[in-house]
């Protein structure tokens, strides 16, 4: 059986829509001394951080090898750096394999992404489009959203008062989260009426562009104590590939995500979601996701994701208490402080937001259009 | 630095490479990786349905696709299964062989394959290089991956006929190796007699690095199935182990923490670290053979000296002694090596999978004619970076202390 893997600490930079007075180095260089200042870890390489897992994305930091640029900031010298480019949820599950492993015993993971440093982030995630077919009729992520969410609403039937609530949920929970982006309280008549941005899904319904970056600390279990007496253990993980023409796949289905999802409780031990998360940090970009991704996630039944949304559990705090991917973090960090916030939860850190006695959360990440690559970790304390 | 136990051995159990050319125009690239794919399915005698996992990586900035990963999954038969994309520049093939280590021993999964493709044809491969340096303090300055540096580091220390005479002898090396696989890229059929030619008359790229020294820009791709020890021995009748894996980074020149000009290459701190921490006193004894990522000959001379961690012109004389050559005592590349093919994210997985084929004795026309027991193979990217492989043949070998 492999070592159980425990966060040690987590740091991130605020998220906001334009970080112009910093570069990304600076970004994570703060986020990386702050883990130190928590922690007193250190880079020797018998007992300390020898190894780093870093997420970023050449095209959003136009730069070929984005993570030669951070090396220095994250402490990459003359030891391992390796960047997984893609949702930076798989970046800390990576972390944590190489713990399991026995290759490392302290890892450090940290992430960064300035949508801000794009002409649009919308450029970028075209290019993620094969340039036979798809990339020419101008599909990109928000794109690829949208289809989605005609897809879903026709399937579940979510109306447009539901798909504002979740909006205004995010805005009521980042209001309490000072990292949060997207702080400023929304009604639901407000939603409801802001503009088309990409038919079905309304201004209001996207979250923000963000630039920020995250770290987090593991350790294996016999060493966390160095560093914390608060650990928080990954208990259970798994992450999927859907296809990737929107033909072949059916974009409603959630193949993905319950794929993950179902055997991430497998390895946590966790015989059904409903009822099994006191913390639930939902990867939703846009609005129709925290519906339809809390279907995937079994959190609710098949096509109640709307009802869901209005039984009363989002006044509990209990979901996206850090204001979710709706209140504003950068691509490829969703997951990453998704999962973020459920450590903080878990350690009991989270100030006005505070999910009282949270025991277990579970964290979702996803990568590419209309979630084809899904990614579910549950985290206990 | 330590080494760890392991939670669980890890073996290789399939290896599969495409037809690498200048310009794969016949396929696109899911097409292409698929290709690796079905090749490597077949070589370990199991179907995709066995397979648990996929790790994918290469550069973007090649192609200009974004995680391209999405798109290749109707090709890498990544649908329905747990894929990672793992990215670290020219180093990336090795690093992902080294994700699939980690998380094959992890316990995570039992059968992990790992991708590494690049198709240069669709890029611009030095504008796509250059593009990896800091757009405020060095783009301007960075040509790609051409220096002459190194030719001049060994000129200035062994002099000019000397040096230059290794270099180009070690190149055409190389090319008879290339000439023996049938999936390199470029051989020319070069021969001993054409050095003073070559050296004289090869178009200058930097300094004396020449056209003939540098390595091809290749489109190709390769898939390298790994497994547990349990299903390994189950599945293969020849599981190569990997033994131990070492990644050492650093910082772009211009860092925030100074510079430090005799700072030790990060080759021959990999090198120190692994060998150390795995009780390998005299690798050029103990390794059977030796795949290089070798993007230039003058890169791959020098480069022996840091990973043998050899003192003064050791490493000359094992070129100009024909050592290196395939018959020799420490064959180096016997697949011809980078300098013959280089689709760059594939490059380092070849490495591996290269010294993995020798070991199983499964190399063909390019097999070392004597046994092969322990390789080694290197990943050479980004602002100087390192990935260093140890296979053996069996599982025998004792930790160290």
């Amino acid at each position: 059986m492999a070592r159980r893997v425990a966060v040690c600490a987590v740091a991130q930079t605020g998220f906001v829509s334009n970080m112009w007075q910093k570069r990304f180095q600076q970004m994570c260089f703060e986020t990386v001394e702050s883990i130190v200042k928590q922690t007193g870890v250190d880079w020797n390489e018998e007992t300390g951080i020898r190894n780093i897992v870093t997420c970023s994305d050449d095209v959003f930091d136009a730069r070929t090898i984005s993570d030669n640029g951070i090396t220095d900031a994250v402490g990459a010298h003359f030891r391992g750096e390796e960047k997984t480019a893609q949702d930076g949820i798989n970046a800390i599950a990576y972390a944590m394999a190489c713990i399991m492993s026995g290759h490392d015993d302290v890892v450090l993971v940290v992430g960064h992404t300035k949508e801000s440093q794009t002409e649009s982030r919308n450029m970028c995630s075209n290019l993620a489009f094969d340039p036979f077919y798809c990339r020419d009729l101008g599909l990109d992520f928000e794109k690829g959203a949208a289809l989605q969410a005609r897809a879903y609403a026709l399937k579940s039937g979510i109306s447009e008062t539901q798909l504002a609530k979740a909006v205004v949920n995010a805005r009521r929970n980042a209001a309490k989260n000072p990292l949060a982006n997207a702080r400023e309280l929304v009604t639901v008549e407000q939603v409801v009426n802001s503009p088309m941005l990409c038919d079905p899904i309304r201004a209001l319904h996207a979250y923000p562009v963000s630039d920020g970056a995250v770290a987090m600390l593991l350790a294996a279990e016999d060493k966390y104590k160095e560093y914390t007496d608060k650990p928080v253990w990954l208990t259970g993980w798994s992450n999927c590939m859907d296809s990737y023409f929107f033909g072949d796949r059916d974009l409603a289905s959630n193949f993905s995500l319950k794929k993950a999802s179902a055997a991430a409780l497998k390895m946590a031990g966790v015989s059904d979601a409903k009822g099994a998360f006191d913390v639930v940090e939902i990867n939703d970009a846009y609005a129709y996701q925290l519906a339809m991704w809390a279907e995937g996630l079994g959190l609710c039944d098949e096509n109640k994701g709307g009802e869901w949304i209005e039984s009363g559990i989002l006044e509990t705090g209990k979901i996206n208490p850090s204001g979710g991917m709706l209140a504003g973090n950068p691509i490829m960090l969703g997951g990453l402080a998704r999962a973020a916030e459920a450590v903080i939860q878990l350690r009991g850190e989270a100030g006005e937001r505070q999910v009282a006695g949270a025991k277990r959360a579970v964290a979702q990440g996803t990568t590419g259009p209309a979630g084809q690559h899904q990614a579910v970790m549950i985290l206990e304390n | 630095m330590k080494k760890h136990k392991k939670n669980r051995n890890v073996a290789i159990i399939g290896i599969g490479q495409t037809h690498h050319s200048s310009h794969r125009e016949d396929v696109n690239q899911p097409e292409m990786i698929h290709e690796a794919v079905e090749r490597a399915l077949k070589d370990a005698g199991i179907g995709i349905e066995d397979v648990d996992a996929l790790v994918h990586g290469n550069m973007e900035l090649f192609e200009m696709v974004h995680q391209p990963d999405l798109w290749h999954v109707i090709g890498t038969g990544g649908y329905g299964k747990a894929c990672y994309r793992v990215t670290t520049g020219g180093t990336t093939g090795a690093t992902i062989v080294g994700v699939g280590d980690n998380i094959v021993a992890s316990g995570l999964h039992d059968i992990v394959m790992i991708i590494g493709f690049e198709k240069q044809q669709e890029g611009h491969t030095t504008g796509g290089i250059t593009n990896m340096a800091d757009p405020l303090w060095a783009r301007n300055l960075q040509t790609g991956a051409l220096t002459g540096a190194t030719a001049e580091k060994t000129i200035n220390e062994f002099g000019a006929d000397r040096a230059k005479r290794a270099a180009m002898r070690l190149r055409v090396t190389l090319d008879k190796h290339a000439s023996l696989n049938p999936h390199a890229h470029r051989n020319f059929g070069l021969d001993y007699d054409q050095i003073d030619d070559l050296m004289v008359n090869s178009p200058q790229l930097v300094g004396e690095l020449r056209l003939i020294h540098m390595c091809s820009q290749s489109d190709g791709a390769v898939a390298i199935i790994l497994a547990c020890e349990e299903k390994a021995k189950k599945i293969s009748k020849k599981p190569v182990w990997i033994r131990d894996h070492v990644t050492v980074h650093r910082e772009e020149t211009f860092n925030m923490f100074g510079i430090n000009e005799n700072q030790e290459v990060t080759h021959h701190n990999a090198a120190r670290k692994l060998f150390g921490r795995n009780g390998i006193t005299n690798p050029r004894e103990y390794f059977d053979v030796f795949e290089m990522y070798d993007p230039s000959s003058w890169w791959g001379l020098d480069w022996l000296r840091e990973f043998l961690q050899l003192e003064g012109d050791e490493h000359l004389k094992m070129v100009e002694n024909d050592e290196v050559s395939i018959n020799g005592s420490f064959p180096l590349n016997p697949s011809g090596g980078v300098i013959s093919t280089n689709p760059i994210g594939a490059t380092a997985a070849l490495r591996v999978a290269e010294a993995a084929l020798q070991v199983r004795g499964d190399a063909g026309a390019h097999q070392i004619p004597r046994e092969v027991k322990h390789a080694l193979a290197s990943g050479f990217g980004g602002t100087f970076w390192t990935v260093l492989f140890m296979l053996e043949k069996d599982l025998d070998w004792q930790e160290a202390e």
